[in-house]
């Protein structure tokens, strides 16, 4: 019995898996499991899962906790099974980067709420105090109705302390517990040593000198409150330097109308599945990546690529999510779904790069990791030093240089210099249509002394087109195209197919062939409605017998213009010369006078001839060229130019050069929208135009520059405040910081770094 | 006023010995279900033994709002993920040759050490 069950049961799930090859609809998808905790717990979900029906197969990851499914299931039905085997269940897509990001703010707000009132209490209690200490009272303790008062006060301040100040005194334990330091065992211990000196004043006054018996409660009071408006205040700004990221996220539909049996439905983006047929009208955005197979349309793709004209689509194009459907109506089949889309590989990039550092920050970070305990250690030295060799009252000078120290002392403003320029530095060019994968090419880009652009496909388009076609006297030039294109249809030659579609573009036809023969090097020949058709280079013509005449010299000359002359012959008699040539892109020229007039060399490389290459770079603009470089050699040219003390940047399209764009400093691969291998590069331009190039170096300059303005504000903060603050130019000036003044500057050094790091989100990548 | 000054120097070797020179328990990954709480300013365990040449999955849960803790970043790994608030995140690490990586937050204010052997 057992047996036959086991018998049938595998029976069914060899039929589930043809099922699964024969229809390539199935569905696929990821849940996180919580709650499980042992192998035993993986058989027991997955039994769970696979008793569910349409379920095919599932599998759960237990390092990850994630299982997957597949089968055309709906995932709460899924998830009821496992909630069932006592377990919890969640999509991933439910924590999507909408639900995340709003998520994220709803937290940011309540938090933000919660600062502000904290502020609120604090500064209520320690703005009074100090203006009563300003301006009518001092604030001594010398008879029993003082004494009672301040006892007041100071349980008033542990009371702001305990409500506002609570967070920074359980972060501090925690930490300190953990044998770590971080900011809130400054504040703890800064705003802790006042209050506490305080206290003791008012309890023990015959213990402190006459003269020290001063308290601190208002300073106590007032540097939580501010420390609490800077986070506040920091955080609001915060929000601001992630837009670039929300507006990319925006960018994704919520829903989609797909074709199922027939009919139009609406369903969320998640549920999208591969191969679902999604309808798009006009003014709509495409919700996921797919290939057209029905209608055709122009799409605008700017938000992606930077690129202003809109594309236009037709059958078996591609179009990708996040981008608006313009004209007309279509039907695709979707490509990529979900995470795999490249709006999402691009969200994902971008994220990513923004949170990683360029070597610039690293010595902050260094520092940053042993600040706190060195700084305790100086407020310690510092109060040791005015006991000792301070004026009257040291006690009280000590206490409040030993506060100050720890207050003003915070490294993290030094800790977001960095992490918050690139991230508005690396979403800025993100909306420029380049996409930087991390912190170093960001750095690096900054510095670039030479640029070199591999000629063909990226100062050129890369797909030759016909430019002049020279007749013989008599003969008709769209007769001429249209046995040619008969003659080259079946040829692969990137030359043959510009004469195939420069004849398609004007409508023309290809006729029947009969007799094809390639001749290697030279061309081609084949019968064409019964004459013999010549095609291909001069040596084809002479070895032929066919005379040139004076095409010899329009060929010379169409040559000298970066050309590629070709002669055409109609039973043994020359017809026609056509030129092809790979054209040069219309804003190279422009984009690389940009690069030039930055100080930048630009050097052009080719595997063309040297005349060919000549032309093309005088056309672009560019002194300097490498011809007939064999591709294997490229990185060899890069590396001559860094031998000569450039910092190199090579550009090129990222397939054939990716040896070359890994030996230079910075490599930038020129992809246009889809085909990009996203992580092949350090820098992609997602349009095909150079003046990603320009845009990129400026944005990477501006980001550097800004990195250094913060770096240098945090220092001056942490680093500068602290001799300050320990008193160093009392004996010079008679200045000593008050804590207040302290913890203002602490709770505003945070907010300057990322307001500076906020000024770069006004920069413009292109005057125009 | 020496006592105060010998005070004073002893309270800074504490100091050095507690931050510094104190190898604190590391616990182990492999040991059971381990999620790593982020809150009021640390990592919970911050020190992690885990296997080498081994990917393995850290799992964080972040209950502090402070937008310091949103990230954490394995600067070794070249690594940085966003962590949602109250809700565990799972983030793969790649196979690791032994020694110790740092991880940390943004402003580096929570900090935590993997050992890997
Ligand atoms: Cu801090």
């Amino acid at each position: 019995m057992a047996k036959a069950v086991r018998h049938q049961d595998k029976h069914g799930k060899a039929d589930a898996e043809k099922q699964r090859c024969h229809d390539g609809m199935e569905q696929q998808q990821e849940l996180l499991i919580q709650g499980a905790s042992c192998a035993g717990c993986v058989k027991k979900i997955e039994a769970a899962l696979q008793s569910v029906p349409g379920v095919t197969h599932a599998e759960m990851n237990f390092a990850q906790r994630t299982v997957s499914v597949e089968g055309a299931v709906d995932a709460s039905i899924l998830i009821k099974a496992i909630e069932q085997a006592g377990y919890g269940a969640q999509t991933q897509s439910a924590d999507s980067d909408d639900d995340a990001l709003e998520e994220k703010e709803k937290a940011d707000r309540a938090y933000y709420k919660r600062l502000m009132l904290e502020m609120t209490i604090a500064l209520g209690l320690g703005v009074p105090l100090m203006i009563y200490g300003l301006l009518i009272g001092e604030m001594t303790v010398t008879t029993t109705t003082e004494r009672i008062a301040w006892l007041l006060v100071g349980l008033l301040t542990l009371g702001v302390m305990l409500f506002s100040g609570k967070h920074f005194y359980v972060g501090a334990w925690q930490s300190c517990k953990n044998h770590s330091a971080n900011m809130d065992t400054l504040i703890a211990l800064g705003t802790g040593t006042a209050w506490l000196y305080s206290m003791v004043v008012v309890f023990f006054p015959q213990v402190v000198p006459d003269m020290a018996r001063h308290v601190y409660f208002e300073a106590t009071a007032m540097i939580i409150g501010l420390i609490d408006l800077g986070l506040a205040l920091e955080l609001k700004a915060r929000g601001r330097t992630s837009e670039a990221i929300k507006r990319l996220i925006g960018l994704q539909p919520k829903t989609a109308r797909v074709i199922r049996d027939g009919n139009d439905m609406d369903i969320p983006i998640e549920q999208v599945r591969l191969h679902d047929l999604v309808r798009v009208r006009p003014g709509e955005k495409v919700p996921v990546d797919g290939e057209v197979i029905e209608g055709h349309t122009a799409i605008d793709e700017s938000m992606l690529t930077g690129e202003p004209m809109p594309v236009e689509k037709a059958e078996q194009d591609e179009v990708v999510a996040g981008t608006i459907n313009k004209t007309g109506s279509i039907v695709f089949k979707a490509t990529r779904v979900g995470k795999d889309t490249a709006l999402a590989q691009i969200i994902g990039m971008v994220k990513r790069a923004q949170n990683s550092k360029p070597p610039i920050g690293r010595l902050a970070d260094v520092i940053a990791a042993y600040f706190v305990p060195v700084i305790m250690m100086i407020a310690i030295v510092s109060a040791l030093a005015w006991l000792n060799f301070g004026p009257e009252p040291a006690v009280a000078f000590a206490v409040v240089s030993a506060t100050t120290v720890l207050i003003i002392a915070c490294p993290c403003a030094l800790g977001l210099a960095t992490p918050m320029s690139v991230m508005v530095g690396v979403g800025k060019a993100a909306e420029a249509g380049v996409l930087i994968r991390n912190g170093e090419a960001l750095q690096t880009s900054s510095k670039i002394t030479a640029m070199i652009l591999d000629k063909t496909g990226t100062i050129t388009l890369g797909a030759p087109k016909v430019t002049d076609i020279v007749t013989v006297d008599g003969v008709d030039e769209a007769g001429v195209l249209q046995q040619v294109a008969s003659l080259e249809s079946g040829s692969e030659h990137p030359l043959a197919l510009a004469v195939v579609e420069s004849a398609k573009e004007r409508g023309i036809k290809p006729l029947a062939v009969t007799g094809f023969n390639a001749i290697a090097g030279h061309g081609v020949e084949a019968v064409v409605e019964g004459k013999n058709l010549l095609f291909g280079n001069e040596k084809l013509m002479k070895d032929q017998g066919v005379a040139l005449d004076d095409f010899v010299d329009k060929a010379q000359q169409l040559a000298a213009e970066a050309k590629t002359p070709m002669y055409f012959a109609v039973d043994g008699r020359l017809a026609a010369l056509i030129a092809v040539a790979d054209p040069i892109k219309e804003d190279s020229i422009a984009a690389i006078k940009r690069l030039q007039h930055n100080g930048i060399r630009v050097v052009m490389l080719t595997g063309d001839n040297r005349a060919t290459a000549k032309a093309v770079a005088e056309k672009a603009g560019i002194k300097e060229f490498f011809a007939e470089v064999l591709p294997e050699d490229k990185s060899k040219k890069v590396q001559e130019l860094q031998m000569q003390g450039e910092v190199v940047g090579m550009t090129g399209d990222g397939i054939n050069d990716a040896p070359a764009l890994a030996m230079a400093n910075v490599g930038f691969a020129i992809g246009t929208g889809t085909d990009v291998a996203i992580e092949s590069a350090d820098i992609t331009l997602m349009r095909g135009s150079l003046h990603g190039l320009a845009d990129a170096i400026a944005v990477s300059k501006a980001t550097l520059r800004n990195i250094k303005q913060n770096l240098f504000g945090a220092f001056i903060y942490n680093i500068a405040g602290v001799p300050v603050a320990a008193g160093l130019l009392y004996p010079f000036f008679g200045l000593l910081l008050s804590p207040v003044i302290a913890g203002a500057a602490m709770a505003f050094s945070s907010l300057t770094v990322v307001t500076n790091a906020n000024r770069l989100r006004l920069f413009k990548t292109r005057e125009h | 006023m020496i006592l105060v000054n010998v005070l004073g120097v002893l309270l800074i070797a504490l100091i050095v010995w507690w931050f510094w020179l104190y190898q604190p328990q590391a616990t182990d990954l492999g040991a059971s279900e381990l999620t790593i709480v982020v809150e009021n300013g640390t990592y919970q365990p911050a020190r992690i033994q885990v296997p080498a040449n081994q990917s393995v999955v850290l799992s964080f849960l972040r209950k502090d709002s402070s937008p310091c803790s949103e990230t954490v970043l394995f600067p070794a790994l070249k690594l940085s993920e966003t962590l949602p608030l109250n809700k565990v995140k799972n983030i793969t690490l790649p196979a690791m040759q032994e020694g110790e990586y740092d991880f940390h937050c943004q402003m580096q204010m929570y900090r935590g050490r993997l050992l890997v052997v």
